[in-house]
């Protein structure tokens, strides 16, 4: 136990500490490393309570694929944070003042008195012969079949939303539909046309005598 | 587990629903430009083909299926069917609108299905999960309806408040529903309320959790003091959107406080009785102040809005069936009203026009009198005149408040309808007795648009005249 709950400790201190960072730090592009950071050592705080499955796909999808997304948007994006951060030390008082006050609020409802051991015992260790990741995908497409399907419509929906909300033609964009630069033909790019000859006065030169040079000599 | 096809055959509405909005999503790729409305009729069929579903599977005793998350019963039925309903006269008054700004497009039937879709599923759902997934089903087809006109600068403002607000409201409900099942280890609402009966009603888990419970009810209702966004969403939304925005999803976040505050946590009414007081009181007070200020039409139906939610919550409050059925009452005729409001709004505007403010309703009767006369009754039936339903259903909610010995909330509730009568009627003066300004084009509307316009205004009247039927069915849903 003794070691497990060093580890706890360790990890629970880096997500707190780089949590902080991620709102602090000026450069967007380390707040969201840092933020990373937090992702990768809630992971581990989730391997520690044994949910290793829930840990492994966090790191896999927000860490893996969406948080490399959003790295992405931040450095495309050229966001002024002098702008965004004009009124910072305004709201700050009242600010600070609000946060004080919930935060001791949630502390004195959520803390060791209504969720110590005494309301929620540790639960029993369970054999290692039981699936966590089995158990989890069989209540999810049993119990939980309906949510899981209502998820997969939103997912749906956010598809058509992004694709609605930015996909269109713009006059300056430069994009060529491959399908119609394959079905091209020759004819719809080169016209031959047939013309009279413009100078009637040109005279046509002597007999090409180039290839058979030194054979009339 | 064995899975029953019975399960299936109750949400055959919200199986035809999606079923629609996938193959109006397929058929769009495939129509040309001028085909445009068969995305249309398709919307239209498939809703009114699940509104007869809803009849055909309704009825019957409340019965729980998927595993305690979804539940069918009369509550379910009758707001399932006036969802439906109410969407298809969204449907109708939109089309000509789209049509006129080249935004007749698929993606707007596809995402408004499936906010019809979601609301569904709120009105059906058992557990907390389910019902927190409809809410965000629709919320995000919301949000994405709202910044439907890519080039309108306010627009995009406006869907982007929602979007944060909207994503807050829905962090605060997360956050309260995390607390109850803290406190009671389930999210089932019926385990819920056995949890609560069986350890007793002092857990300062609970209360906390509802206070963050009724928070996010009170962002998806729009109830002062979380009502910042109303207006300004109104406003900046293109007319559409609002029009689905302000109908149907009342009735759905009417379903949200009715199955967390009553099927779970009824028990614990003394708790979520003061806090729905304070909100219903702010509501009525600011909205009806405040939209007396308004010059632009649809800021001052947003702060109506939040009036009428001041009283959709003396019903809640109320804790007493009869409460809740004069609640539910109150909420599916506003939905209707505010659908009919909206839509003379299209009615209208026209190719490159938008009806904004009060003025541009000026002299309609001049122009057409029986559009004015369909308005005339929205607004008489939001003010609460009699012989329209707005007065029955004021009249319900206020007997449920005097029925607890709230006679003082029943008399600020009336004082403040008074004070609103003021605005609902400045609209039927600028209507009957001012001129129109002059140079204005004909109002052209299609019969389609007349006819579902006028079944609007004469069911506002009729079911003023002939409450019963209504009323007869919500009061059969709370017993």
């Amino acid at each position: 136990m003794g070691f497990e709950k060093f580890l706890f400790y360790v990890f629970a201190f880096i997500t707190l500490w780089s949590s902080g960072m991620v709102v602090t730090r000026r450069n967007p592009v380390h707040a969201v490393l840092f933020l990373v950071l937090a992702f990768v050592t809630s992971a581990a705080l989730w391997i520690l309570l044994e949910a290793e499955f829930l840990g492994i796909v966090l790191v896999l999808v927000y860490v893996g694929a969406v948080m490399v997304l959003f790295l992405f948007v931040v450095m495309m994006l050229d966001v002024d944070m002098a702008i965004l951060r004009a009124n910072f030390t305004h709201y700050l008082p009242l600010g600070t003042f609000i946060t004080v006050v919930m935060a001791t609020e949630i502390f004195i409802v959520v803390g060791s008195e209504n969720f110590g051991l005494v309301a929620f015992p540790a639960p029993e260790a369970v054999s290692m012969a039981v699936d966590n990741t089995r158990e989890l995908g069989l209540s999810l497409y049993t119990i939980y079949i309906y949510p899981v399907e209502i998820a997969s419509v939103i997912l749906l929906v956010a598809i058509v939303a992004a694709i609605r909300l930015t996909l269109r033609q713009r006059p300056e964009n430069k994009y060529v539909s491959p399908s119609n630069q394959v079905h091209v033909k020759r004819f719809d790019r080169v016209r031959l046309v047939k013309m009279a000859s413009e100078n009637s006065n040109f005279e046509t030169p002597a007999k090409d005598t180039r290839l058979d040079d030194g054979v009339t000599k | 587990m064995q899975f029953d096809a019975a399960n299936l055959t109750t949400i055959l509405p919200e199986i035809t629903i999606l079923v629609t909005a996938c193959l109006v999503l397929v058929v769009d790729l495939y129509l040309k430009e001028k085909n445009k409305d068969v995305n249309h009729k398709l919307s239209l069929f498939g809703l009114v083909i699940a509104v007869a579903l809803t009849g055909v599977v309704g009825g019957g005793e409340r019965v729980v299926f998927f595993d305690g998350n979804l539940v069918h019963d009369r509550i379910s039925d009758l707001l399932k069917g006036s969802i439906l309903i109410v969407s298809l006269f969204v449907f109708v008054y939109a089309r000509s609108w789209l049509k006129d700004r080249n935004m007749l497009v698929g993606e707007f039937y596809v995402l408004g299905l499936f906010a019809v879709l979601g609301m569904l599923i709120m009105v059906s759902a058992n557990s907390f999960l389910t019902i927190y997934l409809g809410l965000e089903l629709q919320a995000l087809c919301l949000y994405a309806l709202v910044a439907f006109d890519r080039d309108s600068k306010k627009g995009a403002e406006a869907a982007m408040k929602y979007f944060v607000l909207g994503a807050l409201g829905s962090g605060m409900l997360l956050y309260g529903i995390s607390m109850i099942y803290g406190a009671t280890g389930t999210i089932e609402f019926g385990q819920v309320a056995q949890a609560i009966a069986e350890k007793g009603l002092s857990n300062q888990v609970l209360v906390f959790g509802i206070v963050f419970l009724v928070i996010g009810i009170g962002f998806k209702f729009g109830a002062v003091p979380f009502h910042m966004w109303v207006p300004d969403i109104y406003e900046g939304a293109p007319t559409p959107a609002v029009l689905i925005l302000g109908s149907a999803p009342k009735i759905a976040a009417f379903a949200l406080a009715v199955r967390m505050l009553v099927d779970g946590l009824q028990n614990l009414h003394s708790d979520w009785h003061g806090m729905l007081l304070i909100l219903a009181v702010l509501s009525m007070g600011l909205g009806n102040l405040v939209a007396i200020a308004q010059t632009n039409i649809k800021r001052m139906l947003a702060y109506s809005t939040i009036s009428h939610v001041g009283f959709i919550f003396l019903g809640l409050l109320a804790g007493s069936n009869q409460g809740y059925a004069s609640a539910m009452f109150y909420t599916i005729v506003y939905a209707l009203m505010a659908a009919g409001a909206f839509g003379i709004l299209l009615i209208l505007s026209r190719k490159g026009f938008d009806v904004e403010n009060l003025e541009d309703l000026k002299g309609l009767n001049d122009r057409d009198s029986w559009y004015a006369a369909m308005m005339a009754i929205v607004m008489f039936s939001m003010a609460g005149v009699p012989p329209t339903v707005g007065f029955m259903a004021k009249l319900l909610v206020l007997e449920a408040v005097i029925r607890i010995d709230l006679v003082w909330l029943a008399l600020v509730a009336v004082i403040f309808s008074i004070i609103g009568a003021f605005y609902y009627l400045r609209v039927i003066k600028l209507i009957y007795f001012d001129r129109p300004m002059l140079n204005l084009p004909e109002l052209v509307t299609t019969n389609g648009v007349r006819f579902a316009m006028t079944i609007n205004g004469l069911a506002l009247l009729m079911l003023g005249l002939f409450p019963t039927a209504l009323l007869s069915l919500c009061q059969a849903a709370f017993v």
